[in-house]
């Protein structure tokens, strides 16, 4: 095995996993509700594909994917379809989003499926559409589509496929639990996603604070030349992918580039095992494992739990307590505060922190920033974290750019290790946002621009328009009222005479129809998304109507 | 002494040649400055300023016909950034309206009340409201500047100004300063 | 909308302003024992009460800008600035000379600057460079080591001097002190003598610094690996301070050893070391990036022989680090580290 690499920075927090690891997985029962958001990815939310009322499979599509960086959706169970709209789902800002209630019928009646064993002789292409069918996420916590990271496209060489079994987070063991009794179905994942990307060798990477799992992994790829497993020294970020890729191959991830660039795919081990059953069984990812901890907790353990399950059902099953200070979903370093337990477990939800302030106590009272440097020390990226923390608060968000503020992974060693107690992470997370509103402001503003210059034509043009008829009509009455022209008419006798009028009466009409033209130039030329919009509006008068009626 | 005083001078003297001659040489042609200005307004042409847009008066403000302080809309920030660019000395806001940038607001149409008088539509700077006469109008959110140009031509004043709704996507990060001061006093 | 109270990361190493301060406080103890021992009470009755006046000033300064005063009272940065310019005082320093130091040191080179963390200058530099200028003779007056000392002063004795100015039996302030070996050898070389000739049989020379001093930079230097040692602060700028120095003075010593003093001479007397690892360091004003460390330090260290060699002053770390001060901004500008992800650029 090729020597271990070490990144710059990086902390060792305590890492509280022995709590959780002392049982062995356990199934959740089902709930009595399940909230299933649309966007638990990224990318484009999905759409849906069911209405109210419907009833659904276990394991069938109810919303589809909207656009390439996007994946689909799955009734975890069979039942009824009750309710799609705004539901409080876990997000910093506590704020709500479109939802599918499904209220579970007790059958958990399977859609049917066909199961395949030759996996391995699949076409990569094929093997691909089904991972995207199955809508499977990295499961690490990003949530990007899994199927792109399937998808090296024709140029790149995929020189080694690192699975990450790094968990470098504190508190955070469901991979290492699912490394332990899942083994089998990882090493079928890796094998089938070296398969798709034709990667030369493939590294299951772990840290050595995990030797149950090490050793389980160690045993079941005795036997396969081309994937190995390698124990890394316990450091945190270690479980971010281009550190991680650093430390297994020695290749730093360009800034703005892919880990393809440097000929690397890294999926995460649950990712493997997701993939594995969606490839050999069928089966969308309709559950996945959540590590249920925290010093409010009384039986901290890892539960299979279905997507959608709400929060509340899992602590109730693990005994919470009912004092919890902090209800944090993902680890303590990078999760986030939930703001009611009502929402669901995401695809992406790999940890639910229960905790009380005495373990993870409120931080003591921000001083000010003594410039000490022990952040720049600690930070992963070697970026200035007091440079960005200086700019962030003085909202200079030209120069934090300058300081690469979008390089920054948030992993949060600088808040870490600061004596200063400042969350330098929530600046940078503030910086970001502020700079992200800027700039569709910006487009916002720069299409109000073109818009009001538009108009600003169409009228112009208009008014020349009129002019121009003025000028015309009033040429025609002078001519009109020319007593020459008329006698020449008159000349020509009745039949022209009679023609003179109709001429003059059509023309009359047409000038009366011009003056009362007064329909909005704005009805013509519409965009589709215009017009869909006004066909809707009028759609909702029309049932209106009838219902008054 | 005579001679590093002779040196200065000297030196000065072709320094300002120099900058002289590079400001002939390079000079630009056209007039950017409307455009540089026209860019920092917020672009709601809502003629708050007492000009028929934005970009009048962005004109005004570069041929120094009007002050930087004008654009209720912009508030604040859009001053200092006038300031920045123009070098000029930022002031308060020459309104009775609060100086800090408002709220984003959208326009909305009650669509029960609307007659579909189509004054309105005449009345947007960004052609934003939609409808045709006697028909029900409605605001096209995503191109609705907030200028409130709309609501006094309205007979049946149908028209009202909501804020912009967060989602999910739009959410910003709270200012975590802001927090420290509160805390603090 | 509802704020999210708190953001990740929720762990937090068990640090703080206090604990850095504290740890710098520790490192400063040998330094003021030995140089008690050798200087006589005046030292801890100077650093005793400049920390007193400066715990003053601060809470005051701290009441009328309005903050909260526990909190930033007890972070301990006051105390090491304190501390500092009580070491630097001469020990005899009458109680004016101090009062009005340490609040020159808090109220103008800390609190108007905004406080903790903004202020561009070290404040105790500040203040020494201050009244070095405006009391040069008080600035000074520096006493013996004891073993020179016919007239070592007790504790009673050297309080009574310092705030009324009374000296026991015949004695005078003048007759008390005696140049600094820095001082000394500075106005000798400029009556032309050779360094030889200055320094054979001349008590104030010890083996190869200043005698007396060389046991206050071993000290210096023993709380200085200390605190590299448990991280408080990186030996980039110390050992770029101490690297400089020797390089420069070795390279004239080579050139003219009667001249310029040895390498060893120039670390080894005066604040050389505790400038180091003390003054240097501090964190507010000094450089922060890993390279700028290393030229920041090797500017003191340059200047700092520039000043004493050709410059008016004998020592010169305080102007070293004031001059150094202004430049770490722009330091830390050109010196940023390679980004992770950057390849070769930037
Ligand atoms: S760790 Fe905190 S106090 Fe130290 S430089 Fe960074 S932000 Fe400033
Ligand atoms: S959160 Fe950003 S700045 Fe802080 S250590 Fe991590 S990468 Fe560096």
């Amino acid at each position: 095995m090729s020597p271990l690499w070490s990144f710059p920075g990086g902390i060792h927090p305590p890492m509280h996993k022995e709590e959780s690891t002392r049982s062995p997985i356990v199934k959740l029962p089902l709930p009595e509700r399940l909230i299933l958001p649309l966007h638990q990815h990224i990318g484009a939310p999905s759409t849906p594909d069911v209405n109210l009322g419907d009833q659904v499979l276990k394991g069938q599509r109810i919303a589809h994917a909207d656009g390439y960086v996007s994946v689909a959706l799955h009734a975890p169970t069979s039942g009824t379809i009750t309710d799609i709209g705004e539901y409080p789902i876990p997000h910093p800002s506590g704020l709500s989003d479109l939802c599918i209630i499904l209220s579970p019928d007790g059958q958990e009646k399977w859609i049917s499926r066909e199961t395949k064993d030759d996996y391995l002789f699949m076409d990569a292409s094929h093997l691909r559409n089904r991972v995207r069918d199955a809508g499977i996420v990295g499961l690490g916590g990003a949530g990007f589509p899994a199927f792109i990271k399937l998808n090296p496209g024709p140029r790149n060489v995929i020189e080694t496929l690192i699975i990450n079994g790094i968990e470098c987070e504190p508190y955070i063991s469901c991979d290492d639990m699912l490394m332990r009794e899942r083994t089998a179905n990882i090493v079928s994942g890796v094998k089938i996603i070296a398969h798709a990307v034709q990667a030369r060798q493939s590294i299951i990477a772990i840290e050595d604070n995990k030797p149950e799992a090490y050793q389980a992994m160690l045993e079941a790829t005795a036997n396969e030349p081309d994937l190995s497993v390698v124990q890394c020294p316990t450091i945190y970020p270690q479980g971010s992918e281009k550190q991680l890729i650093y430390v297994v191959t020695g290749k730093e991830v360009p800034s703005d580039g892919l880990p393809l660039n440097v000929g690397v795919v890294v999926h995460n081990v649950g990712t493997a095992a997701a993939i594995y059953s969606a490839i050999a069984k069928a089966e969308p990812l309709i559950s996945r494992i959540v590590t249920v901890t925290g010093d409010a907790i009384r039986k901290p353990q890892n539960l299979e739990v279905l997507i959608g399950t709400p929060i509340r059902s899992l602590l109730d099953f693990c005994d919470a307590q009912t004092q919890i200070d902090q209800l944090i979903m993902g680890g303590p370093m990078m999760g986030f505060t939930i703001h009611t337990p009502l929402a669901s477990v995401l695809k992406t939800t790999n940890c639910i922190l229960a905790t009380t302030y005495n373990s993870l106590p409120e931080k003591n009272m921000e001083m000010p920033c003594i410039r000490c440097g022990a952040c720049a020390d600690a930070c992963p990226i070697k970026l200035l974290p007091q440079q960005l923390y200086w700019y962030a608060r003085a909202k200079d968000f030209e120069k934090i750019q300058d300081y690469n503020l979008f390089d920054c992974i948030e992993c949060g060693c600088c808040a870490y290790v600061c004596p200063s107690n400042i969350p330098l992470v929530h600046y940078y997370r503030y910086a970001k946002t502020e700079i992200w509103s800027k700039e569709r402001e910006q487009q916002k503003a720069d299409i109000a621009r073109q818009r009001h210059d538009f108009r600003a034509e169409r009228l112009a043009k208009e008014k020349a328009e009129k002019a121009a008829r003025h000028k015309r009509k009033r040429n025609e009455l002078k001519e009109k009222s020319d007593p020459s022209k008329k006698e020449t008419l008159i000349k020509n006798g009745a039949k022209s005479k009679k023609k003179a009028a109709i001429l003059e009466a059509m023309e009359r009409v047409q000038a009366k129809k011009e003056a009362h033209k007064t329909e909005p130039k704005n009805t013509v030329n519409l965009t589709e998304e215009q017009q869909r919009k006004i066909d809707q509006i009028n759609k909702k008068r029309e049932t209106r109507k009838n219902n008054e009626d | 002494m005579l001679s590093a005083i002779l040196t200065l001078a000297i030196l000065a003297g072709i320094f300002g040649l120099l900058l002289g001659f590079a400001a002939i040489k390079f000079k630009v042609e056209g007039d950017p400055l409307v455009d540089n200005i026209d860019k920092l307004l917020p672009q709601t042409q809502c003629g708050q300023c007492g000009f028929p847009g934005c970009r009048p008066y962005a004109t005004a403000i570069a041929s120094d016909e009007a002050d930087i302080n004008l654009c209720p809309p912009g508030g604040d920030t859009t001053i200092i950034a006038l300031a920045d660019l123009l070098g000029r000395e930022a002031k308060a806001l020459d309104s009775e309206k609060n100086a800090a940038p408002p709220e984003p607001m959208i326009a909305l149409i009650d669509e029960n009340s609307c007659i579909g008088c189509t004054l309105c539509i005449q009345a947007c700077p960004v052609d934003a409201i939609i409808g045709a006469a006697k028909q029900m109008h409605s605001v096209f959110d995503k191109e609705c500047t907030g200028c409130e140009l709309c609501l006094p031509p309205c007979p049946v004043d149908c028209i009202s100004m909501v804020a912009i709704e967060q989602n999910i996507t739009t959410w910003k990060w709270p200012d975590p300063a802001k927090r420290i001061t509160e805390s603090v006093s | 909308m509802l704020t999210p109270k708190h953001s990740s990361p929720y762990k937090y190493a068990s640090n703080s302003v206090t604990s850095v301060m504290m740890w710098v406080v520790l490192a400063l103890l040998p330094v003021i024992g030995v140089q008690t021992y050798i200087f006589g009470w005046g030292v801890v009755v100077n650093v005793l009460f400049t920390v007193a006046v400066a715990l003053g000033v601060e809470g005051l300064m701290l009441a009328m800008r309005k903050r909260p005063i526990f909190p930033f009272l007890s972070d301990g940065s006051v105390v090491i600035t304190a501390i500092l310019l009580g070491l630097a005082l001469p020990p005899l320093a009458p109680w004016w000379l101090m009062v009005v130091g340490i609040s020159f040191a808090v109220i103008f080179a800390k609190h108007l600057y905004g406080g903790l963390g903004y202020n561009p200058f070290n404040p105790a530099m500040v203040a020494y460079a201050m009244l070095l200028v405006s009391f040069p003779l008080e600035m000074t007056m520096w006493f013996p080591p004891h073993e020179l000392n016919n007239n070592p002063l007790n504790l009673i004795e050297t309080i009574t001097v310092i705030f009324t100015g009374q000296l026991p039996g015949q004695l005078s302030l003048d007759s008390l002190s005696m140049a600094t070996p820095l001082d000394s050898l500075k106005t000798e070389l400029g009556l032309d003598k050779s360094i030889s000739q200055i320094t054979t049989g001349n008590p104030l020379f010890g083996w190869f610094g200043g005698a007396g001093w060389e046991w206050v930079s071993f000290a210096a230097l023993a709380g200085g690996c200390g605190l590299i040692y448990k991280k408080i602060i990186s030996w980039h700028i110390p050992i770029a301070v101490i690297g400089s120095i020797t390089l420069l003075s070795g390279v004239f010593y080579l050139i003219d050893a009667e001249q310029y003093a040895s390498p060893l001479f120039h670390i080894f007397s005066g604040a050389t070391l505790l400038g180091a690892f003390f003054i240097a360091t501090d964190p507010v004003t000094a450089s922060t990036t890993p390279v700028g460390r290393l030229i920041y330090g090797a500017g003191i260290g340059l200047l700092t022989y520039v000043i004493r060699t050709w410059g008016g002053y004998p020592d010169a770390i305080a102007f070293a680090v004031l001059l150094m001060n202004i430049s770490a901004p722009t330091i830390d500008y050109y010196t940023r580290p390679r980004i992770f992800g950057y390849g070769d650029k930037k």
